[in-house]
Order: C-alpha cells, then sequence, then structure tokens
C-alpha cells in the first residue's frame, strides 16, 4: 500500500501551487553535493539470500540460548511464562501507547488499571501511574515530583551511594539547569547510614535503592531510621526497588516511603539488548497530583456500569501545559500491560516462589565460589540475587576466559567502584540451574589460576 | 447569562475578588471567572505563612478547560487557606464568593485597594468582557 495516496495529476497540482517544477527542487536547501548521493549499495539480492546473511550475523551474537549468563546489574533475565508474549501479541492490545478515547479502549485501559493495582499491592504505596521509560527516569520523575511537593523551595537531593550508577546520572541529566544540589554517592562503596548526616531543611527527598546496585538487602532498622531523617526535616523518602523481591522483601511502604520507583523489566520482558524497558512509579496518595505521566481510574459510565478512564491524562497536554510540573505523558503501555499478566500468572505465591529460588540459588553459587581458593565475597550482609566477589585475577581477564567456555560472566564492578578491578558482581535468578551453576563455579576455578 | 458581583468586594482586571475586614482580608475568583473556566477540578492553594506582593501569583486553578494563575488582588501575609475546596473544588463553581474562598489573608498595605475596581465599576467591566466572548 502507498502511504501517501496521492496521483501524479494531484503531485502535478500541489507543485504548481506551491510553485516549483519537480519534487525534487524541494530538496535544493541541502548542499548538493549531499543531495542526491550515490549510496553504493551491493547488488539486490533474493530473500532466501538475506534471511542467510541475517542469520549469519546474528549468530555472531553470544546469545543467551548458547551461553549461560550470570550478568545483571539492573537488567534481570527471568522465566516469562509463554501466555504473557500470547496475551501481548493480541491485536486489541498491540500498541504501545496509551489509550486516549475510553469508548474504544476499555480493555487496555482495564489492563493498565489492574497493573496499577498490583504495583499499589506490590510497593505498598496508594497509587501508581500507568508507568514511565524505565527505572532511571522513574527514579527521576521522583525527584521532580519531590522538588514540587516542596514547591520548589528546596534544592537538595540526598543520593544513596548504592544506587544504580547508571540511574544516579539520568537524574542528573533530568535536573540540569535547576540548580540543585545532589549529594550523597561520592564514593560508590559508601556507608548507607551515613546519609542521615547529609538531610537538613533545604533536603527536597532521600532516595536509596532495595536491594541496592551491588544486590545487598539494607537492614529495615537503616532504611526506617532514614525514613524518619528526611521526614523529620520535611522532605520525602523515595525507594527504588526490583520488583521481583518483594516477593519476599518488606514493601517500601511499610518502612516510609513516599515514592517508590522501580524497573520493571523483571516482570515478563526479556533483556530485548537494553529495551524497551519499564519504568514504575508509585506514591501516597496525598502527592497524586504532583505525579507524572498518566493514571487509569476506574468508573461509571451513564448507566452506572464498571468502566475505566484515562483520571488524570489531561493535566499535561490539554489543561496545565506549561504549568504542569514534568511533560511526560507517555508510558510504556505494552510493557506494563506484560507485567501485569506476568503479576497475574504468576500470582501471590508465584512471585514468592520465584523470589526464593532466586534468593536460594544466589546464596548456593555466593557460597560456592567463596569456597574456590582466590575467590572470596566482597560485602557480608544480606544480599538478594546479585553479590560481589573479589577474583584473584582482573575482573576483565577472568570474563573474557568465561566466555571463551561460552558463560557470560558477572559484571565488572571496576568499570564503576575505582580500585575495585578484581570483582565480579554475579547474578543468579530462578533460570540459572543448580548444574549452570556448578559449571560456572567449575569454569572460575579453572580460569582462576 | 449574567454575572454575580458581591457588593462587599472589591475586584481586580483579572477576575479576582477581596473582601477586607478590619485588618484581615479572603480573597477568591469571581463568578464570572468560574464562569468562564467551567468546572473547576483543583485549586492549587498557597503554604500558610507565605507572602505575595500586589499582582503576584499565589494559586492556580485547574478546570475541565484550563489551567489559570491568580493573582494576588493586595499583597499580604497568607494566615488561612480553604482546606474545604480540596475535597469539593465545584464550591469555587457554586459560591465563589462565599464557600469557594481561596485564602484569609493579613494586608500588607490597604493603600493598595485604590487600584481595584468597586462592584458598580467591576460589574460593568465583567459585562462587557462577556459579551466580547469572554477571555
Amino acid at each position: 500500500m502507498t502511504y501517501v495516496l496521492n496521483t501524479e495529476r494531484e503531485r502535478r497540482e500541489m507543485l504548481r501551487r506551491i510553485g516549483v517544477e519537480k519534487v525534487e527542487d524541494l530538496f535544493q536547501d541541502v548542499p548538493a553535493e549531499h543531495r542526491f548521493p550515490d549510496l553504493e549499495l551491493p547488488p539486490p539480492v533474493s530473500e532466501v539470500e538475506i534471511l542467510q546473511e541475517l542469520r549469519f550475523l546474528s549468530e555472531q551474537n553470544a546469545d543467551l540460548d548458547h551461553y549461560l549468563c550470570f550478568l545483571g546489574a539492573g537488567a534481570y533475565r527471568h522465566y516469562i511464562p509463554s501466555v504473557v508474549d500470547h496475551i501481548l501479541s493480541r491485536s486489541e492490545f498491540y500498541t504501545a501507547y496509551t489509550p486516549y478515547q475510553p469508548e474504544i479502549s476499555q480493555g487496555t485501559l482495564q489492563a493498565i488499571f489492574e497493573y496499577q493495582t498490583m504495583i499499589c499491592e506490590l510497593t505498598g504505596m496508594e497509587v501508581s501511574n500507568a508507568s514511565h521509560y524505565d527505572g532511571a527516569t522513574a527514579m527521576a520523575e521522583a525527584v521532580i515530583m519531590a522538588l514540587n511537593v516542596a514547591r520548589l523551595k528546596r534544592k537538595k537531593v540526598v543520593l544513596a551511594p548504592s544506587i544504580h550508577p547508571e540511574y544516579r546520572e539520568v537524574v542528573r541529566t533530568y535536573t540540569q539547569g535547576m540548580n540543585l544540589t545532589i549529594v550523597g554517592d561520592e564514593d560508590p562503596r559508601g556507608d548507607l547510614a551515613a546519609l542521615k548526616g547529609l538531610v537538613d531543611g533545604e533536603t527536597a527527598c532521600l532516595i536509596v535503592q532495595v536491594p541496592d546496585f551491588f544486590g545487598r538487602i539494607p537492614s529495615l532498622a537503616v532504611l526506617r531510621e532514614l525514613a524518619d531523617a528526611v521526614h523529620g526535616a520535611g522532605g520525602l523518602f523515595v525507594v527504588s526497588v526490583d520488583p521481583i523481591s518483594l516477593g519476599l522483601l518488606t514493601p517500601p511502604g511499610e518502612y516510609g516511603a513516599d515514592i517508590v520507583t522501580g524497573e520493571g523489566q523483571a516482570l515478563g520482558a526479556p533483556l530485548n539488548f537494553g529495551g524497551p524497558y519499564l519504568g514504575f512509579f508509585a506514591c501516597r496518595e496525598e502527592y497524586v497530583r504532583r505525579m507524572a505521566g498518566r493514571l487509569v481510574g476506574q468508573t461509571v459510565d451513564a448507566e452506572g456500569r464498571r468502566g475505566f478512564v484515562l483520571t488524570l491524562s489531561t493535566r499535561e497536554q490539554h489543561i496545565r501545559r506549561e504549568k504542569a510540573t514534568s511533560n511526560i505523558c507517555t508510558n510504556q503501555g505494552l510493557v506494563a500491560l506484560g507485567a501485569a499478566v506476568y503479576l497475574a500468572t504468576l500470582g501471590k505465591h508465584g512471585l514468592r516462589r520465584v523470589a526464593e529460588l532466586c534468593y536460594h540459588r544466589a546464596h548456593y553459587a555466593a557460597q560456592r565460589i567463596a569456597a574456590l581458593p582466590g575467590y572470596s565475597l566482597l560485602d557480608d550482609q544480606p544480599f538478594f540475587k546479585e553479590f560481589v566477589v573479589r577474583c584473584p585475577r582482573p575482573a576483565r581477564e577472568i570474563n573474557e576466559d568465561l566466555l571463551d567456555l561460552g558463560i557470560i560472566g558477572g559484571f565488572e564492578v571496576g568499570n564503576v567502584c575505582p580500585g575495585l578491578d578484581d570483582c565480579l558482581m554475579f547474578c543468579v535468578t530462578e533460570v540459572n540451574s543448580r548444574d549452570e551453576i556448578d559449571e560456572l563455579v567449575e569454569a572460575l576455578e579453572e580460569v582462576g589460576s | 447569562m449574567s454575572i454575580k458581583v458581591d457588593p462587599t468586594c472589591r475586584y481586580t482586571e483579572t477576575h479576582e475578588w477581596v473582601r477586607v475586614e478590619g485588618d484581615v482580608a479572603w480573597a477568591g475568583i469571581t463568578d464570572y471567572a468560574q464562569q468562564q473556566l467551567s468546572d473547576i477540578v483543583y485549586v492549587e492553594l498557597p503554604e500558610v505563612g507565605a507572602s505575595f506582593g500586589q499582582k503576584e501569583v499565589f494559586a492556580v486553578v485547574e478546570s475541565v478547560k484550563a489551567a489559570s494563575d491568580c493573582y494576588m488582588p493586595i499583597g499580604g501575609e497568607i494566615l488561612e487557606t480553604n482546606g474545604a475546596l480540596e475535597d469539593a473544588p465545584e464550591l469555587v463553581n457554586q459560591d465563589p464568593y462565599g464557600k469557594g474562598w481561596f485564602i484569609k489573608f493579613r494586608p500588607t498595605d490597604l493603600g493598595e485597594l485604590d487600584a481595584l475596581m468597586d462592584p458598580a465599576a467591576y460589574e460593568k467591566f465583567a459585562q462587557e468582557a462577556l459579551e466580547k466572548g469572554g477571555h
């Protein structure tokens, strides 16, 4: 189908009206030597040939069908029940965008409403929006919301050093030009409890990540102290979480969080070479007016039947415009739908089981690796599905050797923490079988010396 | 459509009213303003203790049609805001000069009232604005 449906006669008429002879004349502002470059493309090939070529290229990838993988650091491999893809692929749902018209979008709106409900239940919050781009941008939106809750009078943001380094960068990118003081994360291995001392009457919010970037689970006592410290100073407590961990861990709402954000990719989305991912965002109801993005609400139609609408959608685009606190209106509708289907499929007990499997397999792996000569655990704190291992050789070399053995190793911690070039952070989830873990341990032993 | 005007208030060209009683004052938006905005869904009120000069933005009123800034009729320090608007913003539509008040404040200089319109002048001003098709 031709996308622009016009005839030769119509084209001639349009050119005549705007006073040019031919379409090429419209490009005369482009310098002549760049105007119609010779692309020097290879000769055309048949469909069979091009498929062969592309398959050959794709097989150069170290993909997860052929390699074992113990890499996490913010992107996680979990088992995705096949029903997730099946529902996502239905044509009624297959759009990445939020539907505007309730008259024709009840199914999608209901799915987003259910997604929001499940995110609230997981995080212990009262309201959730229809999602953001990813975990990092959701955290940046939390900062902007906290600034607006403080009516832009507080200019300080305290970031835990153990927040994902990329998230901390995105927060700085989003807020550049706002003259903020962002403190607390100078030393990525710094102490969480010490953040209390940085909180003052200028502080709009304090943000922590649970489990933290290094996989560690801070104690509830420390988290509550931080919540009390920032609340005492009149600021907000923001927590970024791994949603899978909430199958086991206390919801942030129970230890004082005002806003909970996180990366939702683990909920039913594949690694996808880095995206699209899913930022979830939930908060206490008293702040809902300052929340960015969309919110689907349940209502009744003229005949009293249950229905769903975009409750706060109009705020940025149609009503508040330049007075809006954020101009982010898009969401990850399709990935959010995937998360809703994933959570509904697993149910309460299923999610707990996945979290338990991650926890136990990761601990089995950590215990076995730590027993190898030359290897030791960097931290002695409780952890969830990731842990940092000090290696007998530089982490990069270990990873290269592992790759030769068909194993994608851990995250090279030295990339974000100077001085820890001999450290690898491994991630173990329910998809890593005991046999896979044993294979990793054997390989590490082999490449360690 | 007729415009109601309260005889005890003075008015701004941006359609706010102010009523002074002794050394305190109340302010809100006029009947004309609420008619133009249509259904009001949210009023963002200032913090108690904050101070604003004359013509400074002290509130934002959001309706199903638009969000508009509200300007201080005369300068002063906020003593109280109308908490009832949080759950019932429609009070502004129903009773703009009464239950739909926005703020109670302590004026800094009552001389600033001289720049405002009296009820008769405002009624004429608003009627003309309405005949021009609103704004």
